[in-house]
């Protein structure tokens, strides 16, 4: 006996398909091809002096002595480049009232972070250049540096920018109104502060650039590490004075990027205007050291949180309070106050209640900026809330899975909103809630639980909903005026040989997307996925688009592909039924042959009608023009956000001697709409989960008194490793998004959102006989311990 | 990070390596598998003029028993630990204490000599070696001594190693069949140096406690040996109520500093944990 027959097993039926990554093998073969590997020739190489303190004012510096060093081509400071670059502000529109000092790529008179560049060396080797860096004198003046919130916050606190009144950046209000007296009314209020650490991305692949600016033709090419090569076009082109079309931006193999490559870094600005000044090819890769000190950090919250219940539970209304400090600028163009609003607008999301209000409040500090990296925002509102749903249902006495189920948005009661303002089209908590009772085996896992108790081994169960932002419209940067595009657009052309080339906007960092986009093109044309060439991430080849973050790759560029696929078919139709004298409508395409609609007959070689075509035009009907190229744009419409939703599990141990946490194992259940591949989906939530178990137990950005960072290094900065890492298992729904024919949402971010209040909620379910709790994040041994009064 | 310049030399033998050491007025490392000193190079902590390369200097080489010490080459490699039957039978602890050593890339091109001259407080085999009561051979321009690994380890990364001195062996005494060994770390992964580390090796006469030695390691500058708990366990047999005065003495033996994750208090705890789960174990396996 067979299987029965599925949809997947029609001829390229690639929608659904664990296929593998056409480019995997390469990978693991070392063949990729980073920017690091590229050698230009007369290709130079930067490096930058970076600032030890965070904050002061540069009184003077002597560059001569590195200048007349053997091998250097040129020293910059900041004047040099002030000179050819305009500054650049980190502030949108839509953020009413927020504020940040304008930058340039390297400082003219005061450092505001430790590690901060200030002079660069372009020379033969960046050996070379680094002797240089040692022979350069900075005359520092220090000046007082805000390091933690707190301080930054202070009446009298010292000023990150003198010239501004405080070191407010930004703040924002919600009130949906009813929130007073639904405390009043309460039976029960939950009160508690949580504190999230600092963390930074920690890509395998640092920051990496080659800027070859060609004066004779005023072109400028940047081959860079990055996710998102329009808008680095776009903002080269504006900052240096160059006509758009003469800037090109290749984004080649990227070893990861989760957010942090589509940021402007000061020295990625700056290697564009070494290569400008000097007219040649100019590299500069980050080293881990620098990465630590200039890749944009994340979270830093502090948030206060009050939570409303009624005798049975029923959640009625929450209050929260949240700061943040996000360094000594908000970061350029996507700012650094998205987190904190997300946070915000995300805290109580998948619960069925009607009274929220919320402050946030954004600051400057003397550290590195802080901006968006996977998940941004989602971790922190689902600690929070996910935390207040555990206390609630301990007050109420009532099991924590039991009390989710009570409170959340029930899934027939859609299309809805959140009391924030964000419109759910269709969300599936309910099933999510079941499916998850099931993979863990929910009641087996407490009964484990409470014998094991009896024999002092303490274990823990946390449960996280959570609901993430996908498939962003232009409500997200556009309306703020930003020239961040929320569309992506694909040419899909028929190659003579009858082969497929789809150039696409959405970029690969590793995660699949040239994967997903050749499924579906192949899957709409009705050709084999092997003859189906994808293209990304060059702006001189690919059409204009947003590329990839905020988990829009397969919701809007999987889209821009299905439609521009479709037409493409139509137009080969078109050309068969000329041929074939048959009306259009009756042929289609399946692998790779004509055949006819009524009865499978195959009828003629997709490959014949592009020889005819392009060899044999004179074959055709007089006025014929075949269309075997297409160029489509999508952008979305209706919702303005295709919201996904999932939850999450965590089963763990805690050693109460050593207060080291053991993850034993780890479950999602989430719903990322049409799925289009479950292998990638797998490893997107697995890799996702991973960076929020990091989170939850390791990651953190730690500070001395005087703003240096202490942990700047792979040795102590500890990201999470295969040995420590739980298996975990993951199940799913498919609520696909009526906005799109594909749709498909994003899945990128699921993980990371949920992970970590995960652990905070089993962490400290397994302390509860001791009546300890922990409430910030990471949760370390000397957190854990402090908590049950060990030393 | 790119090293500064330097000049390479490949030495065929102890005094070719000690000889180019002295030429270069000791402006000169030696390097053996480079697991430390290469970081070092790259990061300009240390910018020496030569490197003098001891990897190919075969009387660093081998593992051998002499008389009653096993002594092993200063060009051990840390795997070698895990795989040479000469060290599991006659250095048992060494053998418990190299899985934990870092990852297995670092530990096949890693040496013992080289962790040993290093001295990382956080290491695990100087502190073992000092647990071993080992003694440790060096040559030098005036010719060869040999120094108790008691007074090796002099303070953070100084040990009794003068300038243009190479470690040519360490010899620990060979395993007895009355004695016991338990080694242990706390790290919060798996090869990162530990919070805190311990190893110990017990002389058992019947169930009794005839001799027993036990070093801690990232307790403080330099390995350190637990001589006050050794002393309350001397003579007494592994029960609950010794095994809790010997975490009790502890303290007493232990200095450490406040670092900005590990509060000094938290250390000596975790310290006083591990030390008590080592010495259930090692009654355990009587």
């Amino acid at each position: 006996m067979t299987a029965p027959l599925t949809s997947l097993d029609r001829p390229n039926s690639y929608i659904g398909r664990s296929v593998p990554r056409p480019n995997a093998k390469r990978l693991l073969a070392g063949r990729g091809r980073y920017v690091t590997d590229l050698r230009l020739p007369r290709m130079l190489h930067a490096a930058f002096l970076r600032s030890p303190h965070a904050h002061a004012r540069i009184a003077g510096i002597d560059v001569e002595a590195a200048r007349a060093l053997a091998g250097v081509h040129l020293v910059a400071t900041g004047a040099d480049l002030a000179r050819i670059c305009t500054p650049w502000t980190g502030t949108l529109d839509h953020f009413k009232g927020m504020i940040s000092e304008p930058q340039l790529p390297l400082p003219l008179d005061r450092v505001v972070w430790a590690g901060q560049a200030v002079v660069a060396v372009v020379a033969e080797s960046r050996a070379i250049a680094e002797d240089a860096l040692e022979l350069i004198a900075v005359d520092y003046e220090e000046l007082p540096a805000v390091v933690d919130l707190d301080a930054a916050r202070a009446p009298d606190a010292p000023l990150v920018n003198p010239a501004a009144s405080s070191n407010i950046c930004f703040r924002a209000q919600l009130d949906s109104g009813g929130v007073d007296h639904a405390f009043a009314a309460a039976a029960h209020v939950i009160e508690e502060e949580f504190s999230f650490g600092r963390h930074t991305p920690v890509t395998l692949e640092p920051r990496a650039m080659v800027a070859d600016y060609e004066p004779d033709s005023g072109m400028l090419t940047v081959h860079h590490a990055t996710q998102t090569p329009y808008q680095f076009q776009d903002l080269y082109s504006r900052h240096y004075g160059i006509p758009e079309a003469r800037v090109r931006v290749i984004a080649p193999d990227i070893g990861g990027s989760f957010g942090m490559k589509l940021h402007v870094y000061h020295e990625d600005m700056a290697v564009v205007g070494l290569s400008i000044l000097l007219g040649r090819p100019v590299k500069y890769v980050a080293d881990r050291i620098e990465s630590f000190v200039s890749d944009i950090h994340a979270r830093d919250h502090q948030v206060k949180a009050r939570m409303a219940v009624d005798a049975q539970g029923k959640i009625l209304a929450m209050d929260v309070h949240d700061a943040t400090a996000i360094g000594a600028f908000s970061t350029y163009p996507r700012t650094s106050v998205v987190e904190g609003n997300q946070v915000i607008r995300l805290i109580g999301a998948p619960y069925d209640f009607k009274s929220y209000r919320a402050t946030l409040e954004v600051v400057f500090q003397n550290k590195v900026q802080t901006s968006q990296y996977r998940a941004v925002g989602h971790p922190i509102a689902c600690a929070v809330t996910e935390r207040m749903v555990d206390l609630a249902a301990a007050r109420v006495g009532v099991d924590p899975l039991a009390m989710r189920a009570g409170n959340v948005i029930p899934d027939d009661a859609y299309p809805t909103a959140s009391p924030t303002g964000y419109r759910f089209e269709a969300l599936s908590h309910e099933v999510c809630l079941r499916r998850l009772r099931e993979i863990m085996s929910y009641d087996g896992l407490r009964a484990e639980q409470s014998e094991l108790r009896q024999r002092g081994i303490y274990r823990g169960i946390g449960i996280a909903t959570f609901v993430e932002i996908t498939n962003p419209s232009p409500a997200f940067y556009g309306v703020g005026g930003a020239r961040i595009s929320s569309q992506d657009g694909a040419t899909i052309s028929l190659t003579p040989s009858g082969e497929v080339r789809c150039a696409i906007s959405v970029t690969e960092q590793g995660q699949g997307t040239e994967a997903i986009v050749g499924q579906i093109v192949a899957d709409q044309l009705g050709v084999a996925q092997e003859h189906v060439r994808v293209l990304t991430g060059d702006t001189e080849v690919t059409p204009h688009g947003g590329a990839t973050w905020a988990c829009r790759g397969a919701g809007i560029g999987g889209e821009a592909a299905l439609q521009t696929a479709r037409r493409l078919k139509a137009n080969i139709l078109e050309v068969a039924g000329l041929i074939l004298q048959e009306q259009p409508g009756a042929l289609d395409i399946v692998d790779g042959q004509v055949v006819s609609v009524a009865n499978g007959q195959v009828r003629l070689p997709v490959a014949e009608i592009a020889r005819i075509a392009y060899f044999r035009s004179d074959t055709l009907p007089p006025g014929t023009q075949a269309q075997l190229t297409v160029s489509h744009h999508f952008a979305p419409q209706g919702y303005p956000f295709a919201f996904t939703n999932g939850v999450q599990g965590c089963y763990l141990e805690v050693d109460i001697d050593t207060g080291f946490v053991k993850l034993l194992k780890h479950y999602v259940v989430e719903d990322c709409g049409r799925i289009i591949n479950p292998m990638l989906v797998d490893e997107q939530l697995r890799g996702g989960v991973v960076q929020g178990l990091g989170a939850a137990l390791f990651e953190e950005c730690r500070y001395g008194e005087t703003g240096q960072l202490l942990n700047g290094s792979l040795a102590d900065y500890l990201v999470p490793m295969a040995m420590e890492m739980p298996d975990i298992i993951i199940d799913h729904v498919e609520t696909p998004t009526a906005d799109t024919i594909l749709g498909a949402k994003g899945c990128g971010e699921a993980g990371t959102a949920a992970a970590s209040a995960c652990v905070l909620n089993a962490v400290n379910d397994a302390l509860t006989p001791f009546g300890a709790s922990v409430n910030a994040i990471p949760i370390t041994p000397a957190r854990v311990l402090k908590s049950l009064d060990r030393y | 990070m790119k090293a500064r310049a330097f000049s390479y030399f490949r030495a065929g033998t102890i005094d070719e390596a000690l000889a180019a050491h002295a030429d270069a007025g000791d402006d000169a490392r030696f390097i053996a598998g480079g697991q430390s000193l290469v970081p070092a190079l790259a990061l300009r902590l240390q910018a020496p003029r030569i490197l003098i390369d001891i990897n190919h200097i075969d009387e660093l080489r081998s593992v051998r028993r002499e008389g009653e010490w096993l002594r092993l080459g200063a060009l051990t490699r840390h795997c070698e630990m895990l795989t040479e039957p000469l060290v599991a039978e006659f250095a048992p602890l060494l053998r418990a204490a190299a899985p934990f050593v870092a990852h297995p890339a670092i530990r096949n091109r890693g040496t013992l000599g080289g962790s040993v001259a290093l001295a990382d407080p956080a290491s695990e085999f100087p502190a073992m070696v000092l647990a071993l009561d080992a003694e440790i051979e060096i040559a030098g321009p005036s010719g060869r001594r040999c120094v108790k690994a008691s007074d090796f380890f002099i303070d953070l990364f100084e040990t009794a190693l003068a300038p243009g001195e190479l470690l040519v062996a360490i010899r620990v005494p060979l395993f007895r069949s009355n004695q016991r060994i338990a080694f242990d770390e706390l790290a919060r992964r798996r090869g990162d140096y530990a919070l805190v580390g311990c190893g110990m090796i017990a002389t058992l006469d019947r169930d009794r406690i005839a001799d027993i030695s036990i070093a801690l390691f990232s307790v403080g500058n330099v390995p350190t040996r637990a001589r006050s708990v050794e002393a309350v366990l001397v003579g007494s047999s592994l029960d609950a109520g010794r095994i809790a005065a010997a975490q009790a003495a502890l303290s007493a033996d232990l200095a450490p500093a406040d670092s900005d994750d590990v509060p000094a208090a938290m250390r000596v705890h975790l310290a006083r944990v591990l030390l008590g789960r080592l010495l259930g174990r090692l009654g355990e396996v009587r």
